[in-house]
């Protein structure tokens, strides 16, 4: 489980009726880092993430996490081994209270939860726990709130606490910033900077101050192919990522 | 991880508050002991029948966001069952309800594997499909009796000693069923389980990326769901002391979304009140005939446009609590 790479895809292809979506794509992910995967929109960046988690199923190209081909395995399974995602548009239950939130996540612990007979009070020896990680996004004074009910910025916060409850060994974030203003922007990046320590986080962003402040490596995405790799002094340079993504609004 | 503490003053939405299903019950219970005092028990029998039946939809639609359409199967299947067992092998009642929930648990385990990986109006589709398939075996079978159904059903003698002949017997014997199958769906809601099928009622995509293997908890809640629909079907035929098409057939499935939905959708309480208003007023409303129709047309109406919640739902939104 110590191998330099903790994902790493060969030939990643998706294919949605003749339309390359994603095309051979090989990504090393580096145990520890933080990754970003960036791209203009519609470069694939999503449905990246949707073959990594299995939302969908790729068209040809194989998947490794520490090691193990995990092409054909089911999206509860891929949560199960420790990579857990984000999506794009907010992922809370709205319904739920944030404490009740976090909690389905830390409920994961228990395997399954079929037990309809036993009082959901059971669940009650996570509140805790559930309490520290809300406290950790600075959500504490919302934890009886709907999830519905709070502001975009906070509900991001809400959902990464949630995924972290799931103490996973992989991240991958989409796009955790977008729709935000910059106090959130700022105090987002602070959080994944903070809960990067001892994991791996893989993240398509958009606002290149994060990515810039953030990421140790930087894969550029276009038309569903990599245009470039490397830190964000190189990126950035590139004239090629410069004239298909900088220089689309971005710079 | 002191980096994202942030200043906490700033909005303060209002939290839900707790205290009001107490409450709610202990009224209903009171309402449910006085009732054969004050109107016809047969008439209240029947609606802690529907009740029920409306709570069991009530886990799908509003705990787990599954619109069944083919209720009606579970609940007129073990009508049927439960009245032919009754009659014809000569089961005691308590025998011959469960016999007819077995059936519908057995019927939900079939149609649900078929139906659980569809998603949204796939998934109303194929349950009503499925349920009208049983309404022609209905139709058809022997045992059923056809468009006379079966008449006749001995109540007998629950566990041998409870005379269900008489009508206060029969009466609580049957609020007791029914508040055995409310508590246990109010137990269900309040598990494990029940919290993930409210996530996954939420958000089905993000319950998956947690981990959670979503086919399998909403196939058990679908099993769930059909059994007790099954229970309050076979508990009927006693009642009534009959099985008939009419509770197989589809307006039925349409009868007990009108009802919940009436109620308020994922509100414990709304089913039941559902069930109340809706019988009473086919009762007070049969002599006009096919008008009962018109005015259930128009409540159904009334619910969507103005009372999204249903009358329950609204009413806990205002408290800001959870009925
Ligand atoms: N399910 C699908 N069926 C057909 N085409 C799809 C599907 N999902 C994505 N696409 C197409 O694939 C391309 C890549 O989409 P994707 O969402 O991965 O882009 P992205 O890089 O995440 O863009 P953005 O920055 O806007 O989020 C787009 O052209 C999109 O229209
Ligand atoms: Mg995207």
């Amino acid at each position: 489980m110590s191998g330099k790479y903790v994902l790493e895809t060969e030939n990643l292809t998706k294919e949605f009726a003749g339309f390359v979506a994603v095309s051979d794509v090989n990504l090393k992910v580096e145990r520890g880092t933080i990754h970003a995967l960036i791209g203009p929109n519609g470069a694939g960046k999503t449905t990246c993430f949707n073959l990594l988690t299995k939302f969908l199923t790729p068209t040809r190209g194989t998947i490794k996490y520490n090691g193990q081909d995990i092409t054909r395995l089911y999206p509860a399974d891929i949560a199960q081994l420790g990579v857990v995602r984000s999506f794009q548009i907010s992922a809370v239950f709205p319904h739920l209270s944030v404490l009740e939130n976090v909690r389905i996540a830390l409920q994961k612990k228990r395997g399954g939860s079929f037990d309809f007979w036993r009082p959901a009070s059971v669940l009650n020896v996570y509140n805790e726990r559930a309490r520290s990680l809300i406290s950790d996004v600075g959500l504490s004074a919302f934890e009886n709130t709907l999830a519905v009910e709070l502001p975009y910025g906070r509900k991001r916060a809400l959902e990464i606490a949630t995924t972290l409850a799931l103490d996973p060994e992989m991240l991958l974030l989409d796009e955790p910033t977008a729709g935000m203003g910059h106090e959130d922007i700022d105090r987002i990046a602070a959080l994944i900077k903070a809960v990067s320590a001892n994991r791996t986080i893989l993240m398509v962003e958009h606002n290149l101050s994060v990515v810039s402040n953030l990421s140790n490596k930087i894969t550029v995405l276009t038309r569903g192919r990599v245009l470039a790799e490397g830190d964000y002094k190189t990126v950035s340079e590139n004239p090629q990522v410069r004239e298909a993504y900088m220089g689309t609004g971005h710079a | 991880m002191e980096p994202a503490a942030i200043e906490q003053k700033d909005e303060s939405a209002p939290a839900i508050r707790a205290g009001g299903v107490p409450v709610a019950f202990a009224i209903m219970l009171a309402l449910i002991a006085a009732a054969p005092f004050v109107t016809y028990p047969l008439f209240v029998m029947q609606v802690l029948c529907f009740a029920l039946f409306a709570c069991a939809f009530n886990l799908l639609i509003g705990y787990v966001g599954l619109l069944s359409f083919g209720h009606a199967l579970y609940f007129g299947w073990a009508s049927y069952v439960c009245a032919h067992t009754a009659k014809v092998w000569g089961l005691p009642p308590e025998l011959a309800i469960l016999t007819g929930a077995a059936f519908a648990c057995g019927c939900g385990i079939v149609a649900g594997s078929l139906a659980i990986r569809r998603q949204g109006i796939y998934f109303a589709m194929i349950t009503l499909a499925l349920a009208q398939m049983m309404y022609f075996f209905a139709l058809q079978a022997k045992f059923t009796g056809g468009e006379d159904g079966i008449q006749g059903v001995p109540r007998g003698k629950m566990f041998g000693v409870l005379d269900l002949g008489n009508e206060l017997v029969m009466y609580y014997v049957t609020a007791a069923i029914f508040l055995t199958g409310f508590l246990l769906i109010y137990r269900i809601i309040h598990s494990p389980f029940g919290e993930v099928l409210k996530a996954i009622r939420e958000n089905e995509a993000r319950a998956i990326s947690l981990g959670y293997k979503t086919d399998r908890y909403k196939l058990m809640a679908f099993v769930l769901s059909a059994t007790l629909a099954g229970v309050a079907g076979a508990t009927k035929a006693i009642v009534l002391q009959q099985a008939s098409l009419t509770d197989v057939n589809w307006p039925m499935s349409g009868e007990v979304v009108l009802i919940a939905l009436l109620g308020g959708l994922g509100t414990l309480f709304g089913p039941v009140l559902g069930a109340l208003i809706i019988l009473a007023m086919q009762y007070k409303l049969s002599s006009f005939g096919e008008w009962v129709l018109v005015a259930q047309g128009a409540i159904f109406v009334l619910c969507v446009l103005l009372f999204r919640r249903g009358i329950v739902g609204e009413i806990a939104n205002f408290f800001r609590i959870r009925l």
